[in-house]
């Protein structure tokens, strides 16, 4: 077994591991850490995928910001540890079986369909982070510009969404 | 040498835990940290058949995918706290004003 492929079969551990942890536990709190821990191993997989430049922005982007959104979210609303609620008792088989059926095919498709393209490439073909870096901006600022610049705007629009969604109008009762 | 599908098969579990965390739980949080699980499994995979094919169309598509997650949270956040505040509770079962 190669050097790559162990740390692949490692992290996978790590990520689902985490996945399942925040699928499962009771504490809101513990489910936000755990995604985060599941960011940080999908941001190494970024990184052995050669991809740097995503990985850092799935680190500032996802871990920092929305991570961090998401726990000062959770503590604002004191919603750390809700009670159980009393749910619908035929609708966790039917879930759990829904999943499973969602899984078998799409990895079916997915691997019928991903087996014949081969291998990613080896980490040190892949990473060569200065050159990733120039023709990733270059592909941005030249091909891609307008999306680019769209983006901006609907970063714009949701910032001021979200102001305008909390914040307290004039006149009206509390909330 | 990593063979593309393992890191298809691994993608598509993490997208079924997050389905999974969808379809069980009742808490709004969760609900919307399993939605973000499920944009990373895809965002993972686009990166790995990205990187088969050796095209970076698939490294910037994800980093729009980012963009449009970061917004989505903001603006999710936004309606969670205005629910919470009106219910006192983010319970999504207890968010049943339209029903009939």
């Amino acid at each position: 077994m190669t050097l790559d492929l162990a740390l692949f079969l490692v992290l996978a551990c790590i990520a689902v591991a985490s996945a399942l942890g925040m699928l499962l536990s009771r504490n809101t709190v513990y489910a936000a850490l755990y995604l985060v821990l599941n960011f940080i191993t999908v941001a190494i997989f970024y990184l052995l995928l050669g991809a740097p430049f995503i990985a850092m922005a799935q680190i500032t982007v996802y871990t920092g910001a929305i991570m961090v959104l998401f726990l000062f979210v959770i503590m604002l609303l004191g919603a750390e540890n809700l009670p159980a609620p009393n749910a619908l008792p035929w609708q966790k088989p039917l879930a759990i079986a829904l999943a499973a059926a969602l899984f078998a095919e799409a990895a079916y498709l997915l691997i019928v369909k991903a087996r014949s393209l081969g291998n990613v490439l080896p980490p040190a073909e892949a990473i060569n982070a200065t050159e990733n870096l120039r023709q990733l901006g270059v592909a941005l600022f030249q091909n891609y510009l307008l999306p680019f610049e769209i983006v901006s705007i609907l970063l714009l629009v949701a910032m001021i969404g979200a102001i305008t969604l909390t914040k307290k109008e004039k006149g009206a009762r509390s909330g | 040498m990593v063979p593309v599908d393992y890191y298809v098969i691994l993608s598509a579990i993490l997208f079924t835990i997050g389905v999974l965390g969808v379809l069980i739980r009742r808490n709004a949080l969760i609900i919307f940290m399993s939605i973000e699980l499920m944009l990373n499994a895809a965002n993972l995979a686009i990166v790995a058949f990205g990187s088969v094919i050796e095209s970076f169309s698939g490294q910037i598509f994800v980093f729009f995918v980012i963009a449009v997650a970061a917004a989505e949270v903001a603006i999710g956040l936004a309606l969670i706290v205005e629910i919470f505040k009106s219910k006192r509770s983010i319970d999504v079962d207890q968010v049943s004003g339209l029903k009939g």
